[in-house]
């Protein structure tokens, strides 16, 4: 299985801060999401990140067995 | 060298600020930064959240990044994350120089960069709950000003 991760905001909509999916494109993983989440997890703040490595395009990216894809919405530190 | 620190569990700036001066006794200026929780607003907590594979390894960069522009002679930075109350300590940044304004520049620039580029999440509670607090654009504009 892979992992997906959820910070901030996006672990209240998900209602959870991990979930685990079948290995495979990155489309077809948020294909198989709540349409909802979905949504907010491809929102234009929301960046991603492959394995702990920022992503710029996820057009491409395969999850696979024991992949970490985290879904990160802008930060507020300090 | 620089020293790039997450903290899961509350640190005393103070021991810090006094245990980091004693390490960088030849330097002429010594600059320090605490943020804290504020205790106003209503706000009964603020918890931090981080990501393990980039919070750290982000701090690690900015930090080298931070010394590699100024010449420092030792540099601190330590953020906390988790769940903490008024008056603890969030974030602290010392910068050690030969002189005072490139002790001022790299921990203005090390905090600039700490709010609103560094891998935090932060959510507040009130009365009313926890609300998670989206970043404010005068962070971006505070960042803008180290791009010249």
């Amino acid at each position: 299985m892979a992992k997906l991760v959820f910070m901030g905001r996006l672990e209240d909509v998900a209602g959870t801060a991990e979930m685990s999916v079948s290995p495979g494109p990155v489309e077809q993983v948020l294909a198989s999401l709540d349409p909802a989440l979905a949504v907010q997890l491809l929102g234009e703040k929301v960046r991603m990140a492959h394995n702990g490595r920022l992503l710029t395009d996820v057009g491409g990216v395969v999850l696979a067995n024991g992949d970490e894809l985290a879904f990160l919405p802008p930060v507020s530190g300090g | 060298m620089a020293d790039a620190r997450l903290s899961l569990d509350a640190f005393d700036p103070a021991a810090e600020i006094a245990a980091f001066n004693a390490r960088h006794r030849s330097a002429g200026g010594i600059v320090t930064f605490v943020g804290q929780v504020r205790d106003s607003g209503g706000v009964e907590a603020l918890e931090l959240q981080h990501y393990e594979p980039m919070t750290l390894p982000g701090m690690e960069e900015l930090a080298r990044i931070t010394q590699a522009r100024w010449p420092l002679e030792g540099l601190l930075i330590l953020h906390r994350s988790g769940v903490m109350y008024p008056g603890d300590a969030i974030v602290l940044v010392c910068a050690a120089a030969r002189h005072r304004r490139d002790a001022f520049a790299a921990a203005d620039f090390a905090m600039d960069h700490l709010k609103s580029e560094s891998w935090f999440w932060k959510r507040e509670k009130t009365a009313t709950g926890w609300r998670w607090i989206e970043p404010r654009p005068e962070d971006h504009e505070d960042i803008s000003r180290w791009r010249a």
